[in-house]
């Protein structure tokens, strides 16, 4: 089954009279289940295409698809309700919340989704135990180091249980032993829960991780292979 | 909510100086409106009071012909038979009491010194001169067959030279036309607590001043206090005669009452100005949070935070500061308006012509202000971050999350 899907999408940014396509009809498919690399190099249009599927963007024509919802049809509020729902995300900087401690920045996508604290609480702990992180609970980001950081934002990003989660260079700003950390918990969790995962990299030991991997160029696909496995 | 008030919370911690001052700004706005408000409503209250209790009462009966602004004692322009009549109003319900009074203009004279002065005839045994017996300083209030007996303000007193026991010499404009003049001691000194006034009267018994000025058994008004002022109009309308006119306190203190209705709108825009200032040291304090945060907002808007949702993480915000700043200026606002209401501020004499005012302002705080202002405060500062949250709640969530951190 289709988590997402894009047809022939296309992003073209407008800078005064200048128009630069981030992505030139680009068409893709991601399975339930996949754990997907995009890479590319820089502006080649990995960022790009993982915040159209994100509904964090919009495409400038084409359309997109997430879980059967064509979100290129759907309003500011509806497509914030897809993203609650649907889709978490690993950003390259570890987008936490700095005024809020680990255990609370989980919990964030659940309360916006209305879970009893009873649910939020055993949910939390669940997923700080995944990530290895019961002990830094009552820290605050300032207070944890990147890896750990990367850490929470995973369990963060798994908190509402999406169908998929899409990744912005996960280990970009992680040295080496901290990066592959992060990898493998999200390889493990890929397998234990089955939610699927797409993230963009350039980083070649992030990609061996990939059991399928998307290359883009100049906002094209020119090689979409499914064969490489861990 | 709860959740997020608690953000809010953090959030203002942040920055704590910045929040500190914000609402530092809101509380001296919030004392500053509670502190004017209460000056005026004080200011204004006793003007009317003292103008009520010594001036005018509650309702006045007069000739028909009679000019207050004149003081003639020429007989077609005063009350026959005064006592009667102020007998037969002072059988109204409403009416607390009703007393014949005697108006002439007179020139008090010591040595060389002189002042012009209103000599008011008053029954002494009535209720209605409590203002002047409550505040005498020296001597006492003459008796009604007193014939020598004179009551002076201190103020005329202090100018004069004039102490308890003195003489004086006061000369009168008689009903006929003349000038008379006597011989009069000074019994009593009187302080009403405004100067202004105090200066420019002199009390006699009635009787010495009908026999004085040669006005007879007769007298310029009689001078009503009721036990509820709201009654003026019923009462006035009960009291009938073709020869009398009868006058309510709103219609003897039109200035008065314009004066309140000035003051009231001459605060509104004070109070104006200062939330002006007040709203925009708010707006700056939250589009700084806003622009500063703007990636915290991508990252918020990723998660599923909708519109609405940051627009009240905003607001919280902004509830919290101007809780703050509210408490601490209610507080402040308070404790200045009862201090300065119990020991008053010195004007000394303000002396504004046709109004009374005390030579100490007591400024009053009303709840109704206090409810007012501290809920104007409160809601102004809402409205005023409504527009930074809303700015928060636009931002495209790409283009948040690109900001610099």
């Amino acid at each position: 089954m289709e988590v997402a899907k894009v047809e022939n999408v296309s992003r073209v940014y407008k800078i005064g009279t200048v128009e630069t396509y981030a992505l030139r009809g680009v068409n893709l498919t991601i399975e339930n289940g996949e754990f997907t690399a995009l890479v590319g190099p820089s502006g080649s249009g990995k960022t790009t295409l993982l915040q159209l599927i994100g509904c964090l963007d919009q495409p400038t024509s084409g359309s997109v698809w997430v879980n059967g919802n064509d979100v290129t049809r759907l309003n500011r509020n509806q497509r914030a309700d897809i993203r609650k729902g649907h889709i978490g995300f690993i950003f390259q900087f570890f987008a936490l919340i700095p005024t809020l401690t680990a255990y609370e920045n989980v919990e964030m996508p659940l309360l916006l989704n209305g879970c009893s604290a009873k649910e939020r609480h055993e949910r939390v702990m669940e997923l700080l135990k995944a990530v290895d992180l019961l002990d830094r609970k009552d820290n605050r980001p300032d207070q944890m180091s990147g890896g750990q950081q990367q850490r929470v934002a995973i369990a963060r990003a798994l908190a509402s249980k999406p169908a998929l989660i899409l990744a912005d260079e996960p280990t970009a700003n992680l040295d080496t032993s901290n990066g592959e950390q992060v990898m493998e918990i999200m390889t493990r969790l890929n397998r234990e829960t089955g939610v699927t995962f797409v993230f963009a990299t350039h980083d070649p030991r992030v990609i061996k991780y990939a059991r399928r991997v998307v290359t883009l160029r100049d906002g094209l696909i020119v090689e979409n292979d499914a064969g490489q496995a861990n | 909510m709860l959740n997020y008030l608690k953000m809010a919370y953090r959030n203002l911690l942040r920055h704590r100086r910045r929040s500190a001052l914000s609402a530092l700004a809101l509380s001296i706005a919030l004392a500053l409106l509670l502190f004017m408000a209460a000056f005026f409503k004080g200011e204004m209250r006793s003007s009317m009071e003292d103008t009520l209790r010594l001036s005018s009462g509650h309702l006045q009966v007069r000739n028909a012909d009679y000019d207050p602004d004149k003081s003639s004692v020429a007989w077609e322009y005063l009350i026959e038979n005064p006592d009667q009549v102020a007998r037969q109003i002072a059988a109204l319900g409403p009416v607390k009491f009703a007393t014949p009074r005697l108006f002439a203009s007179g020139i008090v004279s010591v040595g060389d010194d002189s002042a012009g002065v209103q000599i008011i005839g008053v029954d002494p045994a009535s209720e209605a001169n409590a203002p002047y017996r409550d505040g005498l300083v020296a001597g006492e209030f003459p008796s009604a067959d007193d014939r020598t007996g004179i009551l002076i303000g201190y103020p005329l007193a202090e100018s004069l030279g004039l102490r308890v026991g003195n003489s004086l010499n006061l000369l009168v404009n008689t009903s006929e036309g003349h000038v008379d003049e006597q011989n009069f001691i000074v019994r009593g000194i009187f302080s009403t607590g405004s100067s202004t006034y105090d200066k420019g009267i002199v009390l006699l018994p009635l009787a010495k001043a009908q026999a004085f000025s040669g006005a007879g058994n007769r007298a310029s008004i009689i001078f009503i206090i009721l036990h509820d002022r709201e009654q003026a109009e019923t009462v006035a309308s009960a009291i009938t005669g073709n020869t009398f006119k009868v006058e309510t306190w709103q219609e003897m203190n039109e200035l008065l009452v314009l004066v309140n209705d000035f003051s009231n709108a001459y605060i509104m825009i004070l109070n104006l100005i200062i939330l002006g200032v007040t709203v925009t040291v708010i707006v700056n304090t939250m589009l700084m949070a806003v622009f500063e945060r703007t990636r915290e907002i991508g990252i918020l808007a990723a998660l599923g935070m909708k519109g609405r949702q940051i627009i009240a993480l905003f607001l919280s915000e902004a509830a919290l500061l101007a809780l703050g700043g509210v408490i601490i200026g209610l507080l402040v606002g308070w404790a200045l308006s009862a201090y300065f209401g119990g020991v008053g501020i010195y004007f000394g004499d303000i002396g504004v012509s046709g109004m009374i005012f005390g030579d100490r302002i007591y400024p009053y705080l009303m709840l109704e202000d206090v409810i007012n202002l501290t809920l104007t405060a409160f809601i102004v500062t809402l409205l005023a971050s409504y527009y930074p949250a809303q700015i928060a709640s636009r931002m495209e969530p790409v283009e948040a999350l690109r900001a610099e951190k």
